[in-house]
């Protein structure tokens, strides 16, 4: 038995407030994304060549793409969870008839559907830039739907561990941008001096934004099923700390 | 009446160490009113929260209509309603949108019907759309009272329901209260207000230091600890009682115009008939004899004391 009503409110109510919020919401990251294109992609990008055959432009979209994706994730579904905990309202979700995992689902599929959004429409503005072909669209919407369900599991986690307000931006700020800029959203891995290169292989993100970028133009760093692998391996690392956040009641109940 | 929660042998060890309930055992009954009653920190929200799956408990057991709160909390939480002492509420949501969601969260079909009802009981119906942050603080209590009632719970729990609302809105409170257990729901509430319990419950639980120290009904209570007291008035002021009054332990008050006896309801010879003889006897000219009853807080005030 599940309670489906419980899921779909808390889902429901979830993206409700981001359309409160829609210029937070959505605008901001495809703003951000847009300021990407005009310096990066046509700037500076109409100064560099190619890069295997792939216009700079075109070639920067996927890591732009995971980005926005990645941040947005992250800071999506730790937000939906610490606020309820920081104002108190978390009590009615905790006296509900609704199980963690019920929990869980509505949260973090509402983040991860945000994500999502901000996705699709930074894939479309970009579309106004450059010259854009997706060569397995089945691939992309897969690594684009993990990425969002796994990076939102670790916005839960953040959101449940976190007990100030600084600590919620620590890790997006000390961690993920510092990972997606130095994960080759800009660059592919073979540019980089060969110690780095090695260094990049411990980078969790370079696989994510390999096979994403493999899916568009078929750019790669590293192959697609340890790019694929990999993915898979990092949302089952958050979903165990998850359970194991479940288990012990951990920071939510006393 | 049957037992509609059970609380058998529980305890709460709060992570620090501190031990906020300690071995409480009491049965609830169907459609009464039972009022918590405690000083701060005494307990009665942990106790509270427990049942209602927000705090884990440490020790000991509960069961609601006899299933438990642990194995089978989807029965037992979908049969409460919360009414939690903070003001709790999302600043920024709707009255309205608050109270779907409520429902939604305890596994309900949206009923706008019904929501309209609650509301309307409430006198909240024309703040439906509302932002709450727009909302006096009796206004957001009474949200806090539609987001609890959304789901149609048999049972409910308001902690604290009347702190910090103005002597209309406590009046209401209680009023709605009655009109809650008219229809058949169970109420538990916590205050510090003795005349509160007085007011409206049927049965006063007194919490202190986490240990529930007695539980009955407000009347048996107030028979089973409570003194009556004579207070003979006198038409001319005495300076000391008077030597043939002696062997009763009589008080004077009023400047010497008053003489008070205190006795218990429940012993054997209350030594009313004897005063009253030998008063008669003396050279006392009686004015007027009243008696009053000790209240709930006079009882509370005792037990809290000697423990
Ligand atoms: N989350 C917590 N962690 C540690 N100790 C707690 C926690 N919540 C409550 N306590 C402690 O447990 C004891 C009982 O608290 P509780 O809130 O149950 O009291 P109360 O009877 O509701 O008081 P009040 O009338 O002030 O609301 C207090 O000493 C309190 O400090
Ligand atoms: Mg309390």
């Amino acid at each position: 038995m599940i309670n489906t009503h419980a899921v779909k409110v808390i889902y429901k109510y979830e993206m409700l407030r981001a359309w409160d919020t829609i210029m937070q919401s959505f605008a901001s990251p495809v703003i951000s994304t847009v300021l990407y294109f005009v310096v990066f992609g046509s700037a500076i990008g109409s100064r560099i060549e190619t890069v295997e055959g792939v216009s700079y432009g075109a070639f920067i979209v996927p890591g732009l793409m995971m980005l926005a994706l990645l941040t947005q994730s992250v800071s999506n579904a730790s937000f939906g969870i610490y606020f309820p905990r920081f104002t108190g309202t978390i009590y009615e979700v905790l006296s509900a008839p609704i199980s963690f995992v019920e929990i869980l689902i509505g949260y973090v599929g509402a983040a991860a559907t945000k994500s999502l959004i901000i996705g699709v429409i930074i894939l479309i503005t970009a579309g106004f830039f450059v010259d854009l072909k997706v060569a397995h669209p089945i691939w992309m919407l897969s690594f684009l739907i993990l990425t969002c369900v796994s990076f939102s599991l670790l916005g839960f986690i953040i959101g449940l561990w976190a007990d100030n307000f600084e600590k919620l931006q620590l890790i997006p700020m000390l961690v993920i941008t510092p990972l997606v800029f130095l994960g080759g959203s800009f660059y592919t891995i073979d540019m980089l001096p060969p110690v780095w290169q090695t260094v990049s292989l411990f980078n969790p993100v370079v696989y994510l934004i390999s096979g994403f970028r493999w899916s568009f133009n078929e750019v790669s760093d590293v192959s697609i099923e340890l790019s694929l692998a990999m993915v898979l391996l990092f949302s089952a690392i958050c979903l165990l700390i998850v359970w194991a956040m479940f288990k012990t009641g951990y920071r939510l109940k006393q | 009446m049957n037992s509609v929660i059970s609380i058998n042998n529980l305890s709460k060890v709060y992570t620090g160490g501190h031990k906020a309930l300690s071995d409480v055992s009491l049965d609830i009954r169907s459609g009464e009113i039972l009022a918590l009653l405690g000083p701060n920190g005494a307990g009665k929200t942990t106790l509270i929260s427990i049942i209602c799956g927000i705090v884990k408990p440490s020790e000991g057991s509960v069961t609601v209509n006899g299933h438990d709160i642990l194995s089978e909390y989807r029965i037992t939480r979908s049969l409460i309603g919360l009414v939690p002492q903070e003001l709790t509420l999302g600043m920024f949501d709707t009255v309205w949108n608050t109270i779907c969601f409520s429902r939604g969260l305890f596994g309900k079909k949206p009923d706008a019907g019904y929501l309209e009802k609650v509301l309307k009981d409430l006198s909240l119906w024309d703040k439906k759309d509302n932002a709450i942050m727009t909302l006096s603080g009796g206004m957001k209590r009474r949200v806090l009272i539609a987001k609890a009632l959304s789901h149609e719970p048999s049972i409910l729990f308001l902690d604290e329901p009347t702190a910090g609302v103005d002597v209309k809105l406590r009046k209401d409170m209680w009023e709605l209260v009655e009109s809650l257990r008219a229809s058949g729901v169970t109420i538990i509430l916590t205050t510090h207000y003795i005349e509160e319990a007085e007011a409206i419950a049927d049965r006063v639980g007194v919490i202190d230091k986490g240990r529930l120290l007695v539980v009955d009904d407000k009347d048996a209570l107030k028979h089973k600890l409570g003194k009556r007291q004579l207070c003979i008035e006198l038409e001319n002021a005495i300076e000391s009682v008077p030597q043939e009054l002696s062997s009763w332990n009589l008080e004077l008050a009023d400047d010497g115009n008053q003489i008070i006896y205190t006795y218990d309801t429940y012993s054997e010879d209350t030594g009313v008939a004897g005063l009253m003889r030998a008063i008669d006897k003396s050279s006392l000219d009686l004015k007027d004899i009243t008696t009053s009853q000790s209240s709930l807080e006079d009882i509370f005030i005792n037990l809290v004391e000697t423990q």
